[in-house]
């Protein structure tokens, strides 16, 4: 957990390694293309590379109309601003399964100074409601690199990636390889289960590391996968830990912990903590200090483990 | 119109493209009383455009309806399907039989247009305000593969109070497309009644002029004028051209024109007797 690298620069520098390989990879962005590294992509291959202003209705749009002539599109801008656009997202891109790529940065209450309007902390919630849609959350800038392999090679429809500003700590190793609906388990204890997703995972594992201090042994799985979710690991986590947190930078209401609550409720019901901002906007200030305020640190995770016990 | 080896016999004469408007019209009203409700108005407004547009107009394989080459038509005002689906139905993307189960559990024809479901639609659309920003993007992919292909995106006068409309119309002119032509069935009236009443969008034409499109006024009822419309949008070069095509809503039968309540109902038995006998010759 040396490295530190922001999701959204491994997404740019994907993007452009794939792009020439793919000729049918073609890039959108709603005037952020700077801050969501599209524009490397944008230098590279300007042919296929459309700015469309702050339009994301429109955006979102075009992308499906370029799926449905046979492009690849990924489409980017901040996460709340697809927010704003869920119903092109629904209407046009789910409603005829498009291979529509939605890749949004700057998601979550780590956007930091820029506050509540423009911190996304309902995503996870609104896009794993849509039929046809797939919801992934890179932990790491590996992660994410993979993730847009995969999707490069897997045209199963529309996908939400969600990623984020700030750098965080690497988490996976080299040879880690995605695949969908299945969580990587990063550390193996018999006390507890944390499932994290995203930024949340390394400090998860900051968690667990603390808590081994304690004699608490607890095992740590990353859930990139939210949509299709990993039931086999949920369940398995259940049955052999019989205690659950999930963490994530996100409301806990309808996102990771939601689709947690899910599957334990069906298959393997156990006690459960979800740690993520309790039903709130955020507000400006650093990212440290905004998940220390919000309850998203490793003591809040770490707590709510002990609690369970 | 395309034949299952794919050569095009287009129609060009008007007094046998006004029959099949004739037929079309009947198939609107008849196929929304099957079904027991749709948007017949709205429908009926727009028949002249897509009559002309699938039997005059337009390159496409109603035995191959991905043909990669094919050009588009966008029904960007999706609840006038009833009038895409009888032309469709017409010129062999499906059974005419289909018509009858418009609307109904299982069919391939839905109460707005799905293109998983129904052949030869190329976008699925019923929510308002999203057609062109859809056909620019395949508009644009038709750019990058330097195809002949050309896109049509119809939309409602009602539609134009939507604000992605105005995103996707600087989208067209920002990026030149001249690949791309709108047609506005512009018939004055929305569900709650006529536009300017709801929310006044006059001046159209110079609305799409100031937003650097081509614009051209037709009589949406003439063959003629939209035969010269569609000529003029693909010699239009370095623009995209939006025809402001000025419809009835309901045109063809009498109690049904320019009243806002057959938007969104079907009609009753009675009523149907009476359109029937209206609609027995072509309208002049």
């Amino acid at each position: 957990m040396t490295e530190k690298a922001a999701t959204r620069d491994a997404y740019g520098a994907a993007l452009e390694e794939m792009g020439a390989k793919y000729e049918e990879i073609v890039v959108l962005d709603a005037d952020l293309s700077e801050s969501t590294r599209t524009s490397r992509f944008a230098k590279k291959y300007p042919a296929r590379f459309f700015q469309m202003g702050i339009s994301e209705q429109d955006m979102v749009c075009t992308a499906a109309g370029l799926a449905s002539a046979g492009k690849l599109p990924f489409a980017s801008s901040f996460a709340i601003f697809a927010s704003r656009a869920w119903e092109q997202i629904r209407n046009m891109v789910c409603r005829a399964n498009l291979n529509v790529n939605l890749c949004l940065t700057h998601a979550g209450i780590t956007v930091g100074a820029d506050g509540s309007s423009a911190q996304a902390l309902e995503d996870i919630a609104i896009m794993r409601a849509l039929p046809h849609m797939r919801v992934l959350v890179p932990s790491d800038d590996i992660e994410t690199t993979q993730i847009i392999k995969y999707l490069v090679t897997h045209r199963d429809g529309p996908v939400y990636v969600r990623l984020g500003r700030s750098k965080v700590p690497r988490v996976n190793a080299e040879k880690y390889r995605f695949r969908a609906a299945r969580a990587t388990k990063l550390r193996s204890g018999g006390d507890a289960t944390i499932i994290a997703c995203g930024l949340m995972v390394s400090i998860a594992l900051e968690a667990a590391e603390m808590l081994a201090g304690d004699g608490v042994e607890v095992t740590v799985l990353n859930m990139s996968s939210i949509k299709p979710i990993d039931v086999d690991a949920i369940v398995e986590a259940s049955r052999a830990t019989g205690r659950i947190v999930t963490a994530e930078e996100h409301n806990i209401i309808g996102g990771l912990g939601g689709a947690v609550a899910e599957v334990l409720a069906e298959h393997a019901p156990c006690p459960m903590r979800r740690i993520g901002t309790r039903d709130t906007f955020g507000e400006s200030g650093a990212p440290d200090e905004l998940l220390k305020k919000y309850g998203l640190s490793k003591d809040n995770i770490a707590g709510a483990v002990r609690s369970l016990m | 119109m395309n034949q299952s080896e794919g050569v095009m016999e287009r129609i060009t004469d008007i007094s046998q493209l006004k029959e099949i408007a004739r037929q079309v019209r009947l198939d609107i009203i008849e196929s929304t009383f099957a079904a027991g409700s749709g948007h017949p108005g709205g429908s009926m407004s727009a028949v002249e455009v897509i009559v002309a547009l699938y039997y005059r107009e337009m390159n496409y394989r109603p035995q191959e309806p991905h043909w990669p080459d094919r050009d588009r038509f966008i029904l960007s005002k999706g609840h006038a399907c009833p009038a895409q689906y009888a032309v469709l139905a017409r010129v062999g993307f499906f059974p005419h039989e289909e018509l009858k189960d418009l609307r109904k559990l299982g069919s391939i024809l839905q109460g707005h247009p799905d293109m998983l479901k129904t052949p030869g639609l190329d976008a699925s659309t019923g929510s308002l305000g999203m057609g062109l920003s859809y056909g620019n993007g395949v508009a644009l992919a038709g750019g990058i593969d330097r195809k002949d292909y050309r896109v049509y995106v119809m939309l409602g006068d009602g539609e134009m109070q939507e604000g992605e409309i105005w995103e996707s119309a600087m989208t067209a002119a920002h990026r030149k497309l001249d690949n791309l032509c709108a047609i506005l069935d512009y018939n004055k009236l929305q569900i709650d009644g006529f536009n300017e009443d709801v929310k006044g969008i006059e001046p159209i034409a110079d609305k799409w002029r100031s937003f650097n499109w081509h614009v051209v006024e037709i009589d949406g009822h003439d063959f003629r004028q939209i035969f010269d419309a569609l000529d003029e949008a693909r010699r239009t070069k370095g623009k995209p051209t939006i025809i402001v095509s000025h419809t009835i809503k309901g045109r063809g039968v009498s109690f049904m024109e320019k009243v806002a309540g057959f938007h969104g109902r079907c009609l009753k038995p009675d009523e149907m007797e009476t359109a029937r006998e209206e609609l027995r010759e072509p309208l002049p």
